[in-house]
C-alpha cells in the first residue's frame, strides 16, 4: 500500500517536473515543422483521423528509419499517435519513437504518460509493451519513472512481463549508473523468479549490471541447473557461462592432482564414451578429492545440451565443460576452441577426417582445419595425415599451401619418427615453380635442420644450390644462415656460397644483407685461409651500405672478429659468441596463447580482452562453505522436484524426490516449473495463507460426514511419516494459489483447493485416490477442466500399470487421460503419485465414468464436478463488467437474497468463500458494498458475472448473470451456500 | 549484446539498418567493406572483425550480408546463431531470403526484428509466436485489412510465450490431420584421383511438415536408431526418452520444422553411389589441356540416381572449353571459370561422358594442381545409411491422423580429386 502511494507521489512530483517542458514543446514543434515542408503529405496523413491513412504514413515513416534516412522532423506528428488505439500503428509509432527519442527528450517527454497508462493495462502484451518502450526511450530525465515501473513490473503476475522488466533492467542502468543499487534489489528479486521464461533475461541482466555480485547466485544455483533445460537457448548461452564463472569460484579444482592433459589425444574413440570411461577411471584414481555434488549437478544438467539444435548453446557447454569438469572428461573438447568460428554442429565430431579440407572451404576454414589436423596428429596417424597434407600443398590457394608447409613442420617437430620423412618431402618442395611454397619450405626446412644438423648435410648442401634461384628475400637470409650455422658440415660449399653472395651483396635486400655479412664473419672464424679477404670485401661492402643497421653491424662484427692491435679481450671470445649451439626452435601453433581467456568468447577469438569481459577466476584454494547454497527444505523440494518438460520421458526419474511429484504431463510439469510467481515475500505470504485456509475450510466441513473427517485424518497421518510428501503437498497448494495469481485473469486471492475421493482406501484395496480441480489452465485443450489426481499406495503389495478404461461419458463429454503411472512400492517414501488428467464437461454436471486399473484390479469410479469449477476466471475492468451485465439481463439475471453468516461479514471472507465455490476473479469495484466477480465457463466461454451487494446486518443480495440459466441457477445455490454457512 | 544490424547486400549497399540501443552510424561498416574488397570470395570474409570502438560479426546468406555490431564481450557463435535464426525467420515468412523480398516487406521485417531482439538480447525467435504477433504477409489479407483496417499485428501475447511448450500454439485445428517426415541424407565424401574414399560421411536431417489438431504427443521409432550417432534435436524433443529408449517423443510445433539432425560416422561404412573416371590433362606446351570424365552407378541400391551434376572450378588460366557431352549439357562460365555439366538421370546401360578440349592462356605455365569435381546427385526414396522409419503413433488425441514418411538421399560435399 506504502509503496503504491509512494508511487503516486513520485509521479505527481514527476509531471509537475513536466509540466514547464509541456509548455516549452509548442514553439520547438514549430521550429521542426517551419524548417522542413517536405514530409507536408506525411503530417497530413498523421493528422487524419483515419486510421488506415495514418498506418499508411507510419510504415512509410519506418521505412525511411529502415533505409537509414533521417525522418526525425516527423517527432511532433508522430509522437500525437502514441495513443493511437489501432495497435499496429501504435507499435510502429513505438518503433519511431525508440529510434528518435534520444535526439529529442523534451518532445519524447509527451509520450510518457500514455506508456503509464499502458502499465496499468490489463493485457499483458500491452503492459510488457509499453514498459520495453519506456525503458528503450534514453532520456535522462525519466530515470527514476522507469525505475519505478522496473520494480513494478518484476512484481507482475504475468512472466512475460517480468522478462521484460529483467530486459529492462540493463537499459537503465546503461542510462544511470547511479542507480546499481536499487538494480540489484530487483535483479535479486527476479532471480528467485521460477518461471523458466525469465531465467535467462535475468541472468543476462546480473551479467550486464553486477557480474561481481556471485553470491546473489548462491540460493538460487540448484534451481538455475536444474531449469536450464527447460530455458529457451539464448538464455542457456548466457547461463551456462555465468554458471562457468560461479563454479569456478565455489568448487575446488577437479584437476588439481594430475597431470595437464596432453592435446594429443586419442581420437578414435567416441566423446561421450570416452567421458564416461574417463568419469569412472578419475573416480578411482582420485581419493582425496571428492567432486562437489553440486559441481556434479552442474556437469549432468549441461550436458544433455550439447544436442541442442542451437551450435551456441552447443560451444557454451562444451566450455563449460573444458574449464570445469576433470580433463580427462574434456580431452576432446580442446578443439573446440579452434573452430569456434566455424557454423556447423559437426564440429563435435571428434573424427579426424571430418578436418579434412575441401578445395571449395573458405581460408579461413582451411586453416583451421589444418590447425585442427596438426593437434591431432600423433605416431600413429601421422601418416595418413601427412599423405593428406601432400595433396593440400597441390592447391591452387597460395596462402593455404604455405600453411600447410607450417603445419608440416610442427608435425615434424612434435613427432620424432617421421622428422625425417618430413624433411625429404618438404626438400621435394623446393624444387617447386612457386617461389612462395619454396620460400616457406625452406623457413620450415631451417628450423627442423636445428635439430639434428650433423646428419643432413646432403639437404644444406642442395639448398646451397638453391641460392642461384630463389629470389624470395627471406628464403635466400634462411639459407645463408644455415650455411653459415653448419658451414663445418660442408666446408667446401660454403666459402663458394659466400663468393656468390659477395658479387651480388649490392642488390640484395636488406635481411640477406644482414646474413651475407653474418654468414662471412662465421666463415672467416672457422675458415679464414679462404674467406679472410672475401669477408673484407663484403664489410667494406657493408661499410658504405645506404642502410645505417647494416652499416652498424658491418663496424660491429669487424671490430669483433679482425684481430688488430686496439681490439680487446672481447675478440677472443668471437668463435663463441657466433657459433654458440643454438637451440632449436619450437614451432609453435599461430592459436598458442590464447587459453587465459574463456572459450568461445569474443575476447577469445579475437585473442584480445574486449570490453565488458569477466575474467575466468582460479580455482580457489579451498571450497567454499557449500551451505550457502541450501534453500529451505520447502524450496529445495521444489527445486529438485521440478520436473521439467524435456526430462519427462522417464515417468518416475531415478531420484526418490522426483518420483514422488512424476508429473506425466508436460503441462503438469509446466505447472511446477512454470507457474510459481516472482518474489519470496510474496510466496512466503500466500504460503501461510494457504495453511490458514486450510484449516479454516476443515473447521468449515466439520459437519460433512464421518468418512470426509476419516479421509482426513488419513491423510495427515500418512503426511506424518513422510515429510517430503507433506512438503509436496503444501508445495503444492502454494503453487496453485500462485499460479491462479499468474493467469492473466485472477486478481482475488484464490483459496484452497478442496480435496474430493476417488476411490476409498477399503474398496480400494489399499489404493485410494483423491483428486481436486487444480484450476490451472489444462494445456492440451483449453476446454478441459484440470483434474489433479493423488494416488496413495497404503497396501503391502505393489500397484502397478495405473492407468485408465472404459470411460463412458455423456455425448459431447470428452476425457484426455493420464499416462499410466508405473510401479507404486507400499509405504514408502514414494507411496503417493499425482497425474493431471482433463475432462471437458460440456458445461454440464454430469459426471464422468470410468475405471481405474491397476495390474490386478479394476475399479470403477466417477468424477462430478461442482458447478463452479466449470468456469475459469476473466479479468474485466469495472466497466467492462458493467457493460456486459447490461447485456446479461431478464432471463439471464437470477438475483437472491440472502444473509450473510456471522463469520462472513467483511469484505474479504466474502470474496473467499465465493472464489472458494467457484473459480472465478476479482473484479474491481469502486464501492466497497459491492463484490463483483467474473468468469468464463470452459466449454462455451459464456459470460458468468456474480455480484455480492452487502446491506446493513448481514443482509446481502447475490446477482448472476450467465448466458446458460442451468449454470447460473446452480452457481447461485453453490454460492448461497457458501455465503451463509 | 547485439547493438545493431546492418543488411548489405552483393554490390555493397546498406539497404537496412535497426539499432536495439542508441544509434551507431552506418560508417561502421567501412571497416568491414575494406575486408571485403580484399577477400576475393564472400565467404572467405572472417566472420568476426575488430574495429577501434566495434566488434563486427557477420554472416553471409543468400548472398546477402547479415552484419550485426557489438560493443561488449558475448560469444560470438551467439551472434551468428542469431543471424541466422534472422535469416531462417525471413525465408520462414517471405519464402525466400533476399534483397527483393526484403525490400518488398520492410516494415514487417522491421516490426519482426523488433520482436526478435529487446535491448540487443532475444526476446521471441520461436516462428509460432512471431506468427501470432505478426501475421506473415499474404494477397488475401492484405485485401481484407486494406478494406477494414485490420492489421498484421496480433493484441494479444502469444500463448506460446507463456507456455512451457512455446514452439506449439493453442488451439491448432485442422480438417485434414496430417503428419509427414523426410528424411533427408547428404553424403560428404572425398575420393581421391584412384576413386578410392578418402573420407565419407553422411549428414542426415528429418524434416518435419505436422498438421495436427490439438496437443497431440508423438512418438517416432526408428527401425534402427543404433545407426545414429552425433544427434542435435530440436527442443521439443525428449531427451530422456531418447537417452533411454532411443524413441523420438515430442510435441510437435505446428506445420513445418526440423526434427532432428545427425550423423552417420565415417566408420560405418558409407555406400558411395557413383564412381566417376577422370582424366584431366594440361599440357606443357601448346596451352592446351584435356579432359574425360565418366560417371556410372556404384552402390545405388537398385534405385535410379537423378540430377546428376558436376561442377569444376577451372584454374584462372583455362579460357575456353570446347567438350562433347553423350547425355545433358555442359556450360562454361568464362568470368567465374566454372565449367558444370548437367547431366540428369543416370542411365546404367548407356554411361555419360564428356570429353573434349581445354584452351589455356598462351605463355601461361601450365597449372600445378588438376581442378577437383564436385558431384552433385540425388536419389529418391532412399536413405543411403539404411536408416527406416518403424513407425509413429499418436497420444493425446482420438482422431486419426494421414501419416507418411519420404526417403532422399542428395550429395552434400561430394568432392572428386584429380
Amino acid at each position: 500500500m506504502s509503496a503504491s502511494s509512494a508511487f503516486n507521489d513520485e509521479k505527481g512530483g514527476s509531471s509537475s517536473v513536466g509540466e514547464p517542458e509541456y509548455g516549452h514543446d509548442p514553439a520547438s514543434g514549430g521550429i521542426f515543422s517551419s524548417d522542413y515542408k517536405r514530409h507536408d503529405d506525411l503530417k497530413e496523413m498523421l493528422d487524419s483521423n483515419k486510421d488506415s491513412l495514418k498506418l499508411e504514413a507510419m510504415k512509410r515513416i519506418v521505412a525511411m528509419i529502415a533505409r537509414g534516412k533521417n525522418a526525425s522532423d516527423l517527432f511532433p506528428a508522430v509522437v500525437k499517435n502514441v495513443a493511437c488505439k489501432n495497435i499496429e500503428v501504435k507499435k510502429l509509432v513505438y518503433v519511431y519513437l525508440v529510434r528518435y527519442a534520444e535526439e529529442q527528450q523534451d518532445l519524447a517527454l509527451l509520450s510518457i504518460s500514455t506508456f503509464q497508462r499502458g502499465l496499468k493495462d490489463p493485457n499483458q502484451l500491452i503492459r510488457a509493451s509499453a514498459l520495453r518502450v519506456l525503458s528503450s526511450i534514453r532520456v535522462t530525465i525519466i530515470v527514476p519513472i522507469m525505475m519505478l515501473a522496473i520494480k513494478e513490473a518484476a512484481s507482475d503476475m504475468s512472466p512475460y512481463v517480468r522478462k521484460t522488466a529483467a530486459h529492462a533492467i540493463p537499459k537503465l542502468y546503461s542510462l544511470d549508473p547511479e542507480q546499481k543499487d536499487q538494480l540489484i534489489e530487483v535483479i535479486e528479486k527476479l532471480l528467485a523468479d521460477k518461471t523458466t521464461l525469465v531465467a535467462g533475461s535475468v541472468v543476462m541482466a546480473f551479467e550486464e549490471v553486477c557480474p561481481e555480485r556471485i553470491d546473489l547466485i548462491h540460493k538460487n544455483y540448484r534451481k538455475l541447473c536444474n531449469l536450464l533445460i527447460d530455458v529457451e537457448e539464448w538464455g542457456q548461452v548466457v547461463i551456462i557461462n555465468m554458471l562457468t564463472r560461479y563454479a569456478r569460484t565455489q568448487f575446488l579444482n577437479p584437476n588439481i592432482n594430475k597431470t595437464f592433459y596432453g592435446s594429443d589425444e586419442d581420437e578414435d574413440e567416441d566423446e561421450e564414451e570416452k567421458e564416461k570411461k574417463a568419469e569412472v577411471a578419475a573416480m578411482a584414481k582420485r581419493k582425496p578429492y571428492v567432486m562437489d555434488p553440486d559441481h556434479r549437478l552442474l556437469l549432468r544438467n549441461t550436458k544433455p545440451l550439447l544436442q541442442s539444435r542451437n551450435a551456441a548453446v552447443v560451444m557454451a557447454v562444451a566450455q563449460l565443460y573444458f574449464h570445469l569438469a576433470p580433463k580427462a572428461e574434456v580431452a576432446l573438447l580442446i578443439l573446440f576452441e579452434m573452430i569456434s568460428t566455424l557454423y556447423t554442429c559437426g564440429m563435435f565430431e571428434p573424427y579426424l577426417k571430418s578436418f579434412y579440407i575441401r578445395s571449395t572451404d573458405p581460408t579461413q576454414i582451411k586453416v583451421l582445419k589444418l590447425e585442427v589436423l596438426t593437434n591431432l596428429a600423433n605416431e600413429t596417424n601421422i601418416s595418413t595425415i601427412l599423405r593428406e597434407f601432400q595433396t593440400y600443398i597441390k592447391s591452387m590457394d597460395k596462402d593455404f599451401v604455405a600453411a600447410t608447409i607450417q603445419a608440416i613442420g610442427r608435425c615434424a617437430t612434435n613427432i620424432g619418427e617421421v622428422r625425417d620423412t618430413c624433411l625429404n618431402g618438404l626438400v621435394q618442395l623446393l624444387s617447386n615453380r612457386d617461389e612462395l611454397v619454396v620460400a616457406e619450405s625452406v623457413v620450415v626446412i631451417k628450423k627442423l635442420l636445428q635439430m639434428q644438423p650433423e646428419k643432413h648435410s646432403d639437404i644444406i648442401k642442395h639448398m646451397a644450390k638453391l641460392t642461384d634461384n630463389i629470389q624470395v628475400p627471406m628464403a635466400r637470409a634462411s639459407i645463408l644462415w644455415l650455411i653459415g650455422e653448419y658451414c663445418e658440415h660442408v666446408p667446401k660449399i660454403a666459402p663458394d656460397v659466400l663468393r656468390k653472395m659477395a658479387k651480388s651483396f649490392t642488390n640484395e635486400e636488406d635481411i640477406v644483407k644482414l646474413q651475407i655479412i653474418n654468414l662471412a664473419a662465421k666463415l672467416y672464424l672457422t675458415n679464414s685461409k679462404q674467406t679472410k679477404l672475401l669477408t673484407q670485401y663484403v664489410l667494406n661492402l657493408a661499410k658504405y651500405d645506404q642502410n645505417y643497421d647494416i652499416r652498424d653491424r658491418a663496424r660491429f662484427i669487424r671490430q669483433l672478429i679482425v684481430p688488430t692491435e686496439k681490439s680487446g679481450a672481447l675478440s677472443k671470445y668471437a668463435k663463441k659468441l657466433f657459433l654458440a649451439l643454438k637451440p632449436a626452435p619450437v614451432l609453435e601453433s599461430p592459436f598458442k596463447d590464447r587459453d587465459h581467456f574463456q572459450l568461445g568468447s569474443l575476447s577469445h577469438l579475437l585473442n584480445a580482452k574486449a570490453g565488458g569481459y569477466q575474467e575466468l577466476p582460479d580455482w580457489p584454494e579451498a571450497a567454499p562453505d557449500p551451505s550457502v547454497r541450501n534453500v529451505e527444505v520447502k524450496e529445495s523440494v521444489r527445486a529438485v522436484g521440478t520436473v521439467t518438460y524435456r526430462d519427462t520421458g522417464a515417468l518416475w526419474g531415478p531420484q526418490k524426490m522426483e518420483g514422488s511429484e512424476g508429473c506425466s504431463f508436460p503441462r503438469a510439469s509446466d505447472s511446477a516449473s512454470g507457474s510459481e510467481s516472482g518474489s519470496g515475500s510474496e510466496e512466503s505470504g500466500s504460503g501461510s495463507e494457504s495453511e490458514e485456509s486450510e484449516e479454516g475450510s476443515e473447521s468449515e466441513e466439520e459437519e460433512e460426514e464421518e468418512e470426509e473427517k476419516d479421509k482426513k485424518k488419513k491423510k495427515k497421518e500418512l503426511k506424518k511419516p513422510v515429510p517430503e510428501t507433506e512438503s509436496l503437498v503444501t508445495d503444492l497448494e502454494g503453487l496453485s494459489l500462485s499460479d491462479s495469481v499468474l493467469s492473466p485473469a485472477t486478481i482475488a486471492p484464490s483459496s484452497v483447493l478442496k480435496n474430493y475421493e476417488l476411490l476409498h482406501r477399503i474398496t480400494g484395496e489399499g489404493l485410494s485416490v483423491e483428486y481436486c480441480f487444480s484450476r490451472q489452465p489444462f494445456s492440451p485443450d483449453a476446454n478441459m477442466v484440470a483434474v489433479q489426481m493423488q494416488f496413495t499406495n497404503s497396501a503391502t503389495s505393489d500397484t502397478k500399470n495405473l492407468h485408465m478404461e472404459d470411460v463412458k461419458l455423456q455425448s459431447g463429454m470428452r476425457v484426455k487421460e493420464f499416462p499410466e503411472i508405473g510401479e507404486r512400492e507400499p509405504e514408502d517414501i514414494q507411496c503417493t503419485a499425482m497425474a493431471v488428467m482433463g475432462i471437458d464437461f460440456c458445461d454440464s454436471t454430469q459426471a464422468a465414468n470410468f475405471q481405474l486399473c491397476t495390474h490386478t484390479r479394476k475399479f470403477f469410479v466417477s468424477i462430478q464436478p461442482p458447478v463452479g469449477e466449470l468456469m475459469r476466471p476473466i479479468f474485466l475492468t469495472e466497466n467492462e463488467f458493467k457493460k456486459e451485465q447490461g447485456q446479461l439481463m431478464g432471463m439471464n439475471e437470477i438475483t437472491e437474497k440472502l444473509t450473510l453468516d456471522a463469520k462472513c461479514r467483511n469484505e474479504h471472507a466474502i470474496v473467499q468463500r465465493v472464489t472458494t465455490a467457484a473459480n472465478l476473479s476479482r473484479v474491481p469495484c469502486g464501492s466497497d458494498k459491492e463484490c463483483r466477480f467474473a468468469g468464463r465457463t470452459v466449454t462455451s466461454s459464456s459470460l458468468v458475472l456474480v455480484t455480492v451487494a452487502t446491506k446493513e446486518e448481514g443482509a446481502a443480495q447475490l446477482t448472476v448473470n450467465c448466458e446458460k440459466m442451468v449454470i447460473g441457477t446452480m452457481l447461485v445455490k453453490d454460492i448461497l451456500l457458501a455465503l451463509t454457512q | 549484446m547485439i547493438h545493431s544490424l546492418f543488411l548489405i547486400n552483393h554490390s555493397g549497399d546498406i539497404f537496412l539498418e535497426k539499432h536495439w540501443k542508441s544509434v551507431i552510424s552506418r560508417s561502421v561498416c567501412d571497416y568491414f567493406f575494406e575486408v571485403k574488397e580484399k577477400a576475393v570470395d564472400p565467404e572467405n570474409v572472417p566472420p568476426v572483425l575488430q574495429t577501434p570502438h566495434h566488434y563486427l560479426i557477420s554472416i553471409y546468406r543468400g548472398k546477402l550480408f547479415f552484419l550485426s555490431v557489438v560493443q561488449t564481450e558475448v560469444p560470438p557463435l551467439f551472434v551468428i546463431e542469431f543471424l541466422h535464426r534472422v535469416a531462417d525467420t525471413f525465408q520462414d515468412y517471405f519464402g525466400e531470403c533476399s534483397e527483393g523480398v526484403i525490400k518488398d516487406n520492410l516494415v514487417t521485417v522491421y516490426e519482426l526484428l523488433e520482436e526478435m531482439l529487446d535491448n540487443g538480447f532475444p526476446l521471441a525467435t520461436e516462428s509460432n509466436v512471431l506468427k501470432e504477433m505478426i501475421r506473415p504477409p499474404n494477397i488475401l489479407r492484405s485485401v481484407v485489412n486494406t478494406l477494414t483496417g485490420g492489421s498484421n499485428v496480433g493484441d494479444t501475447l502469444p500463448t506460446g510465450q507463456l507456455s512451457n511448450v512455446p514452439w506449439r500454439r493453442a488451439g491448432v485445428k485442422y480438417t485434414n490431420n496430417e503428419a509427414y517426415f523426410d528424411v533427408v541424407e547428404e553424403i560428404d565424401a572425398i575420393l581421391d584421383k584412384s576413386g578410392t574414399t578418402v573420407f565419407a560421411e553422411i549428414q542426415g536431417v528429418v524434416e518435419a511438415c505436422v498438421r495436427l489438431t490439438g496437443m497431440p504427443d508423438l512418438t517416432l521409432s526408428f527401425m534402427n536408431p543404433r545407426l545414429l550417432d552425433d544427434m542435435s534435436f530440436h527442443p521439443c524433443v525428449r531427451f530422456k526418452r531418447w537417452e533411454s529408449e532411443r524413441v523420438l517423443s515430442f510435441i510437435p510445433p505446428d506445420g513445418n520444422f526440423t526434427l532432428m539432425t545427425y550423423h552417420v560416422s565415417s566408420q560405418n561404412l558409407v555406400a558411395i553411389p557413383v564412381y566417376v573416371k577422370q582424366n584431366i590433362n594440361f599440357f606443357e606446351t601448346g596451352s592446351c589441356g584435356r579432359l574425360d570424365i565418366t560417371i556410372g552407378p556404384k552402390q545405388n541400391m537398385g534405385k535410379t540416381v537423378e540430377g546428376l551434376m558436376v561442377t569444376i572450378h577451372m584454374p584462372k588460366v583455362v579460357l575456353s572449353a570446347n567438350l562433347t557431352a553423350t547425355q545433358g549439357n555442359y556450360t562454361y562460365d568464362l568470368t567465374t571459370k566454372v565449367l558444370v555439366w548437367d547431366i540428369g538421370k543416370l542411365n546404367p546401360q548407356k554411361l555419360p561422358n564428356l570429353r573434349g578440349s581445354l584452351s589455356m592462356q598462351a605463355g601461361a605455365p601450365k597449372p600445378e594442381e588438376n581442378p577437383s569435381l564436385n558431384i552433385d546427385l540425388k536419389i529418391q526414396q532412399l536413405a543411403i545409411s539404411g536408416l527406416k522409419v518403424s513407425r509413429l503413433d499418436m497420444y493425446g488425441e482420438k482422431y486419426k491422423p494421414f501419416k507418411g514418411v519420404k526417403y532422399l538421399t542428395k550429395a552434400g560435399k561430394f568432392q572428386v580429386r584429380t
